[in-house]
């Protein structure tokens, strides 16, 4: 593999900075922010809730909807145009079929799990980094799931096969853009596209990189969600504190 | 969708006991507050994002270039857009603009419009020809009440925080990966307070819970010396000239709070 | 033969490998995946001898006959209410299971209208359809006090074995208060006494997964009722008993969660 040079020295396998976060969304069932270079996403969880209308009920099972949406100032260059567009519907649909072998969709008749995405921010990966978002949102909420979704762009540049693909190398001329997500522990795959042009024994490579680089993502949501947890030991003190300044308040009156 | 009767209940009950469900005054605002400039800064003009207890909103500026209006032809243009879905609140509707984002973002496009904050003749760059637009986006994270002050600091923070991308006067192309060091001029800081009436009492900052409850509520856009620079009165229920004097005072008199975190 | 991963009390997430060999059983939020036993969930793992259990630390209510639920009269018919548990059941209310007698021809809205909240009890529930009933000691219509909602995942802890906790925070704040298994809990008291109250009921659900909380939230609850002045006498009926609701009704007669087996192990 030759060497190249990606932008802050990157490795050809490696991962530009990610943060993860949990319940960042109080009022929501589930809810998770995950950032990855500069692209960030949050996810929003809403279910298991009654799919109206009506008739696209199924007595068999839940519909697990994916909304993604880019917020208008998270376009690299002119505003982006808010609303649903063909780019967006096609990308609800491979998060859905994403997301939804990790989940017990049978437990859910007649229902709906929506989960909501907002891009904030975006530099490449976005699909990607909202599956990430979103399976920590959905493992936030309680669901069943199988296994978590890890998901992350591989691809190439200047010949050789890389992960995470920021949107100069996405947009480069022989840039291949191959976004996966997978689950960890089953070893499977649940999101494969590819944009570009590539020989089938660099494809082999690139899924072989997927499978290491998904599971450097799913430790850092693995963090996120159990950090969650245990940083939950400092409320008392705040609590208590807030808590007699503003009793004080009271009785004075 | 039917109200919730015991909290209805409860809500009055308490006003009438001097009480809110989180202990604060009628006239307090929430504590946590804060506002947090550039959230989105590789892509933004301008962004931030304001807490209000759990109340988050975020808002970002996007500059772009077109021809003016006929009969403004000096003149840039604002355009405010606010997206609330089941992203930050469960009961907000799904698919095209509801009529609470359309209200929303037009009660902020007043106050900012009306105070003439930002000199839309600043924004001319050959008359007749080109002019910025200035978009101004508000997307709540999460609804806990009030989300009308909220918007509108956050759209007022992401102002402040917007910086002119780079515009080549020759090729009238605008390269948005370099931005200038030009920060948008604004002439005044509009502010809005939104105060609201439970059966006779006056309430500032609602949370989630007590806005659903209101009879009446009014929005007020204040420029920094207290001049009013928009109104909006929403709510089922009818005000007296007395209730609306002495909500106005009440705005006037909290906006002080707000002003402090900018 | 068998190797474990993990430890008593530690977090795990969806996929996470708790053990490997035959020598571990998954129950709740663990599933077995050929050698593997996986957590299917994100919660704190339990061991009970061999037994593998992840206790949720949130989840969705799941329905069960005897179980007493606080909802929401949403929608009537002519002879028939319809409440809701929760954003995604609804449970059915007939006339025969009201203590009141409704006439032929009489608006069902007179005796339950829509928006009130009821106190009930789940006769028959299955995947799709729940059967309620308001006639048993304690069930009702609510008057007064307030509501919150809670993931029903924490209302065994809010309850607490035996209703020790529940029992602590009603004793040390003075409030009345009835947790419904589908995560709605009423409480009336002073506005003081209330707002104590829920900050401790805010306290479980944040802290639910740790130990010895009856004590932690006895000890914040003591703290926080030193600056309370405004305390409202607990009412008794007219007929001089205590309310029914006094008697937090708890799940009997089927396995507690942290012991033995339960059947939501199974996958579907």
């Amino acid at each position: 593999m030759s060497k190249i040079k990606r932008a802050e020295g990157r490795a050809v396998d490696g991962l530009r900075p990610m943060e993860a976060k949990v319940g960042v969304v109080p009022s929501a069932d589930g809810s998770a922010m995950f950032k990855i270079g500069k692209t960030i996403a949050i996810a929003s969880v809403r279910g298991p809730r009654k799919l109206h209308p009506k008739f696209l009920q199924n007595p068999e099972q839940g519909r697990l909807r994916c909304f993604y949406n880019m917020v208008s100032f998270s376009g690299s260059g002119d505003r982006v145009r808010p609303g649903p567009n063909r780019r967006t519907k096609e990308i609800n649909l491979v998060m859905e079929s994403a997301l939804a072998p990790a989940l017990n969709l049978k437990q859910f008749p007649n229902c709906a799990i929506d989960v909501f995405i907002n891009l904030v921010q975006t530099d490449a990966g976005t699909r990607c980094a909202a599956i990430t978002a979103a399976a920590m949102a959905l493992a936030d909420a309680g669901f069943e799931m199988k296994d978590m979704v890890a998901a992350v762009a591989v691809g190439m540049s200047g010949g050789n096969v890389i992960a995470d693909l920021d949107y100069i190398e996405d947009s480069a001329e022989d840039g291949v853009d191959i976004p996966i997500a997978m689950m960890p522990n089953e070893g499977k795959i649940t999101l494969l596209q590819l944009d570009g042009k590539i020989a089938p024994k660099s494809l082999d490579e690139a899924l072989k990189l997927a499978k290491v680089v998904c599971k450097k993502i799913y430790d850092v949501q693995r963090k996120a969600l159990a950090d969650h947890y245990t940083i939950a030991d400092e409320p008392t003190k705040k609590v208590t504190k807030k808590a007699t300044k503003k009793a004080k308040k009271e009785a004075k009156k | 969708m039917s109200q919730n009767r015991i909290m209805r209940d409860h809500i009055r009950a308490l006003l009438k006991k001097d009480a809110r469900p989180d202990g604060r005054g009628f006239l307090d605002y929430r504590t946590c507050l804060s506002v947090e400039y550039g959230v989105s800064p590789k892509t933004a003009e301008g962004s931030a994002r304001v807490r209000i207890g759990k109340t988050d909103v975020i808002a970002g500026i996007k500059l772009g270039l077109a021809t003016p209006y006929p009969d403004q032809q000096d003149q840039g243009t604002i355009m405010v857009g606010a997206e609330l879905t089941p992203f930050s609140n469960k009961n907000f509707e799904m698919g095209p603009p509801s009529i609470a984002s359309i209200e929303l973002a037009r009660v902020v496009d007043r106050g900012i419009r009306e105070s003439g904050a930002i000199d839309l003749k600043k924004l001319c760059v050959k008359a007749g020809e080109q002019v910025w637009q200035v978009f101004i986006d508000i997307y709540p994270i999460n609804d806990d009440g009030n989300l009308r002050d909220a918007a509108s600091l956050a759209a007022l923070a992401a102002l402040k925080d917007t910086l002119f991308p780079t515009l080549d006067k020759k090729t009238g192309m605008v390269d948005y990966y370099t931005k200038t060091k030009t920060k948008l001029p604004l002439n005044d800081e509009p502010l809005e307070i939104t105060v609201i009436k439970i059966g006779d009492t006056f309430l500032v900052d609602p949370t989630l819970e007590e806005e659903e409850y209101l009879d009446a509520r009014i929005t007020v856009a204040l420029l920094k010396d207290g001049t009013i620079c928009g109104m909006q009165k929403g709510g089922t229920e009818a005000l007296s000239t007395e209730d609306i004097s002495q909500m106005v005072k009440i705005a006037g008199d909290t906006v002080k709070t707000l002003r402090k975190v900018l | 033969m068998g190797k474990l991963f993990v430890e008593e009390r530690q977090i795990v997430i969806p996929g996470d490998q708790l053990a490997t060999g035959m020598d571990y059983l998954p129950a709740g939020g663990a599933y077995r995946n050929g050698e593997d036993i996986r957590s299917s969930v994100l919660g704190v793992l339990t061991m009970n001898g061999r037994v593998l259990r992840v206790i949720p630390l949130k989840s969705q209510y799941r329905p069960r006959s005897g179980d007493m639920v606080i909802c929401k009269i949403a929608e009537m018919t002519n002879n028939v209410w319809f409440a809701q548990l929760t954003e995604s059941r609804d449970g059915v209310l007939t006339q025969r299971e009201v203590p009141e007698y409704i006439n032929d021809g009489d608006d069902l809205s007179h005796y339950y209208n829509y928006g009130d909240y009821v106190l009930a009890k789940i006769v028959t529930a299955t995947r799709t359809s729940i059967a309620l009933t308001l006639k048993g000691p304690g069930l009702r219509k609510l008057r007064g006090g307030r509501l919150v909602e809670v993931n029903p995942a924490r209302v065994p802890r809010i309850i607490g074995k035996q209703g020790s906790m529940i029992g602590t925070i009603k004793d040390k704040t003075g409030c009345r208060m009835i947790v419904g298994q589908n995560g709605v809990v009423w409480l009336q008291g002073s506005p003081q006494q209330e707002g104590v109250a829920m900050a401790a009921i805010d306290l479980i659900c944040e802290k639910g997964h740790l130990q010895g909380l009856t004590d932690i939230v006895g000890a914040f609850i003591d703290e926080r009722m030193k600056d309370v002045t405004d305390v409202e006498e607990v009412s008794h009926n007219d007929a001089g008993k205590m309310h029914a609701d006094e008697e937090q009704p708890t799940r009997t007669a089927r396995p507690q969660r942290s012991e033995g087996r339960s059947q939501r192990g199974r996958r579907e």
